[in-house]
């Protein structure tokens, strides 16, 4: 019986036709497959945040298959023995469990925590790259309001983390968080009380912490990343202004293979950095934080960085404290109110409707695909300098204690320099970053004008010196061009516009060999640009 | 009524009132001086030859350095030192061992430094010490701490130190400028400071913590300090402020350089 052949190079084709038989996908993927993503290292931003809440799932996972969040006390027989015949949660000892005694479980609750700082540090980043550079107005408001939404789940999802191991540290969060929620106006006790199941600690918050921690936030998470990417497919990715580049249309490289190849390859250095990190840096030693009581409060107990600013806002407020009398009742505000409730309340609500805020008063109601430099809006780049200078002061003052410490300042000093510094640094950033951004822009005006400075001294005959420019374009009599400003990047040396040799490329070594000796700077015509379209854009 | 009936009491003249009270405070006086007389001298030379030979020396020590502030006799001068009558060997050995004392100069606080004396002369001005005015002091040995159980000094020290020193004993901050030390210390510092409590260090006598809890507290901090991180460098052990320089620094720097190799800049 003759064997049937096959035909080995045919298979991938005969296989996707089968499928395409079945499913008729082809017409999707194509589109799918052919749609263009500009290409700048800014963009990748959001992506180190989506590539590291995959690693929390998949790190999650694993440590979740030891752990019990239950808060009943056995005594720890594990291996780590400075804890050995201590009474503890079953919590705390699942977790010590995690780290001593089940193979490579330190590494993963190590890369899990590393990649929860990295996903809100590169959430935070993001979130600067699309409001300084304006991506987030019209049509992308809804999903800039998406990423408003994703920071506070994913603060929440970090601070139920924190509180699961249930050691002195995360103890101590939560008497914090319930000294918070108690004091709400009116409804705090209830709240607290429902939230607790009675009295902090009682014994139902961890159970409560660990379904929020493992399911419902990271569901929503998910949700909402799937939303945010659906939104960005659908409004496509907004392009810096450039040459080719306009309003209506998207200049980059297609989704496959070049999109697809880069997008692997950087999940596996995002992976191998947090790999890297859980590795060789140790994160949040429960073991030495010792089980929670409330008797125990360590010097230096700090939450996580992006909860670290709530902190600071609670070290700096003065300790006033609101009574009155009002109907027969005595009513008391006490003063953890307005750092922890009233200003994350500011702090959620103002971003959200940043966008729509900033074009009222713009009165700018077109669509916009192109991106603005910081410097050409610079209200905008200085409020964003006033916010992140906000942030910054509080942050710091979370960590005030170890600063003085470490740092041999008063700790009453470091207090003091975060009240007035929280008064004053913010304005002086928002004066500071508008004369900057003004005085870039006129330099680009400048060069514009004038040419670039070529670092040429002339004298002339009457004994005068003066720099030698190069204009842009050709000049009139006095030397000047008429140019317009593109909204993107000026030329300010000579070998950016081809008069001098080109500085060597490459990032670790030269991709290239510098040319031998040229006679004349070697100038080579722009390539011709092969324009794509996936549809129109609205306008 | 009845003393109409019986020969009417006078009431002391105000002369021979005086004159008795006179009588009396002159006896009296008599008596404490011949008194005085009596023993005074005695109790010096007994005092001088009472004083062992260490302390002996450590008088010499002491009068030399220390009685500037603190006085000839130990006693304190104010605005200068405090007095150190009942001290104890436990605090000279911890003030003088670890180089705080003889102060050098006004500051927040005293601070270890390198010692003008070494052990055995601290413990000479301890006996001094001890022999003026009595206190604690630290038991006998160098070693102190392995019959003590590091699992239950772990709890001891979360509850009664790590406020101040932190749960990985690294140190902490405290008001205006003052701060409880990271704890590197010998087994005998670390008894001699929960016996004397220096400075702003609260004071753990034998009835708050017993010499076999000490014992505990002291097999913990030194294992601590001999424990390696299990989970790679233990950037300082400060808990999350360094964990937020990390990510920064070394995490986001690296993957921006990533983005950066990987995607165009313009
Ligand atoms: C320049 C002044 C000065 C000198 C010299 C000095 N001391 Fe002190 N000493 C102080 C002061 C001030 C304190 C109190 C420190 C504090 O509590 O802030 C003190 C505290 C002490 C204490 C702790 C007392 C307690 O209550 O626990 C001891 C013990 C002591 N000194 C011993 C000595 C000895 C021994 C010497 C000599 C080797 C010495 N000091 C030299 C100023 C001095
Ligand atoms: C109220 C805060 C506080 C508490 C609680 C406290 N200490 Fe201290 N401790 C201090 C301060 C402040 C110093 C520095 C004193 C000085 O420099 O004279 C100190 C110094 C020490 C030193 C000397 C460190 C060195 O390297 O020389 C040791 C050891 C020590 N403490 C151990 C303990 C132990 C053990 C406990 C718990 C039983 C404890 N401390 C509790 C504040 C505290
Ligand atoms: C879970 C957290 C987040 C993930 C995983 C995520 C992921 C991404 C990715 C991969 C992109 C495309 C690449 C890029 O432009 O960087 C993107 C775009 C965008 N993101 Fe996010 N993001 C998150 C949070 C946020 C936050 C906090 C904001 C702002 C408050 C935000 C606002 C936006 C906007 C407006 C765009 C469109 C940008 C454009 O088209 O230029 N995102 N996001």
């Amino acid at each position: 019986m003759k064997r049937r052949k096959v035909d080995v190079a045919a298979l991938p084709a005969a296989t996707a036709r089968q499928i395409d038989d079945r499913f008729q996908v082809a017409t999707p993927l194509r589109r799918m497959f052919n749609k263009v993503f500009p290409d700048h290292w800014s963009f990748l931003l959001g992506e180190i945040a989506l590539y590291s809440f995959i690693v929390l799932l998949l790190t999650g996972t694993f440590i979740a298959l030891f752990f019990d969040p239950s808060a009943k006390e056995v005594e720890y027989s594990g291996s780590y023995t400075p804890l050995k015949g201590v009474v503890m949660s079953q919590a705390y000892n699942t977790a010590l469990n995690i780290s001593f005694d089940v193979r490579g479980g330190l590494v993963m609750r190590q890369m899990h925590h590393w990649a929860a700082l990295l996903f809100m540090a590169a959430i935070i980043v993001h979130m600067f790259r699309v409001f300084f550079t304006g991506a987030f107005r019209k049509p992308r408001e809804a999903n800039w309001i998406v990423g408003v939404s994703l920071f506070w789940l994913g603060f929440l999802e970090g601070f139920c983390g924190y509180g699961l191991p249930d050691d002195a540290l995360s103890g101590t969060g939560l008497r914090i968080a319930s000294a918070i929620t108690l004091s709400i106006p009116v409804v705090g006790t209830w709240v607290t009380t429902s939230l607790f199941g009675g009295e902090f600690p009682g014994d139902v918050i961890l159970d409560r912490m660990y379904i929020a921690h493992v399911l419902l936030v990271p569901a929503i998470i998910l949700g909402l990343i799937t939303v945010h990417m659906a939104l960005l497919v659908k409004q496509k990715h907004t392009q810096w202004p450039g040459p080719g580049r306009t309003n209506h249309n998207v200049v980059g490289v297609r989704m496959f293979p070049g999109f697809a190849a880069k997008g692997g390859g950087f999940f596996m250095i995002v992976f191998s950095v947090i790999a890297f990190l859980g590795g060789l840096f140790q994160i949040n030693p429960i073991w030495l934080f010792g089980p929670y009581k409330a008797s125990v409060v360590s010097a230096a107990s700090q939450p996580d960085w992006y909860v670290m600013f709530l902190d600071g806002s609670t070290r700096l407020m003065p300790a006033w404290e609101l009574r009155w009398h009002m109907f027969g009742h005595g009513y008391t505000l006490p003063p953890i109110l307005w750092p922890t409730v009233v200003l994350p309340g500011i702090l959620t609500v103002l971003p959200l409707f940043y966008p729509f805020i900033e074009a009222r008063f713009t009165r700018d109601k077109t669509a916009h695909h192109l991106l603005q430099r910081p410097r050409d809006v610079p209200t905008r780049s200085a409020l964003g300098a006033m916010a992140i200078t906000f942030y910054m002061v509080l942050f710091l003052s979370g960590g005030n204690d170890v600063i003085a410490d470490k740092f041999n300042i008063s700790l009453n000093a470091t207090t003091w320099f975060g009240r007035i510094g929280i008064l004053v640094l913010p304005p002086l950033a928002y004066y500071v970053t508008h004369r900057i951004c003004l005085g870039l822009q006129q330099h680009d005006r400048e060069v514009l004008v004038h040419g670039i400075e070529t670092g040429i001294l002339r004298r002339s005959v009457d004994g005068r010196f003066y720099e030698v420019h190069q204009p842009l374009a050709a000049a009139d009599d006095h030397g000047h061009a008429e140019l317009d400003y593109a909204g993107w990047v000026v030329p300010k040396k000579m070998n950016r516009v081809g008069a001098l040799m080109p500085s060597v490329r490459g990032f670790f070594r030269p991709i290239e060999q510098p040319p031998g000796q040229p006679t004349e700077a070697p100038v080579s015509p722009a390539p011709d640009r092969e324009e794509i379209g996936t549809g129109t854009r609205q306008r | 009524m009845f003393s109409r009936f019986g020969p009417a009491r006078r009431p002391p003249s105000r002369l021979r009132r005086r004159l008795a009270a006179g009588a009396r405070l002159v006896a009296a006086l008599t008596l404490v001086g011949g008194l005085y007389t009596a023993f005074a001298p005695a109790a010096v030379a007994e005092d001088s030859s009472g004083l062992s030979p260490a302390a002996q020396q450590g008088k010499g020590y002491f009068d030399q350095t220390c009685a500037s502030c603190h006085g000839s006799n130990a006693q304190g001068v104010p605005g200068k030192g405090p007095s150190l009558i009942g001290v104890g060997s436990a605090a000279v050995e911890f003030q003088v061992g670890s180089g705080r004392m003889p102060l050098a100069g006004q500051a927040a606080q005293a601070e270890k430094k390198k010692a003008l004396y070494n052990l055995d002369q601290a413990r000479d001005i301890g006996a001094y010490i001890e022999a003026v005015g009595g206190g604690p002091q630290i038991p006998e040995g160098d070693d102190l701490h392995s019959k003590g159980d590091a699992a239950r000094g772990g709890e001891l020290f979360r509850v009664n130190c790590a406020a101040c020193h932190q749960f990985a004993a690294a140190g902490g901050a405290l008001s205006s400028g003052k701060f409880a030390p990271a704890i590197a210390a010998t087994d005998r510092e670390i008894y001699g400071a929960m016996l004397s409590g220096p400075q702003n260090m609260p004071v753990f006598g034998d009835n708050q913590l017993t010499p076999q809890d000490k014992a505990d507290i002291i097999a913990y901090i030194q294992n601590l300090r001999s424990d390696q991180d299990p989970g790679g460098w233990g950037i300082g052990r400060l808990g999350p402020v360094p964990e937020a320089l990390v990510i920064f620094l070394v995490g986001l720097v690296a993957l921006i350089f990533a983005t950066l190799w990987i995607a165009g800049k313009s």
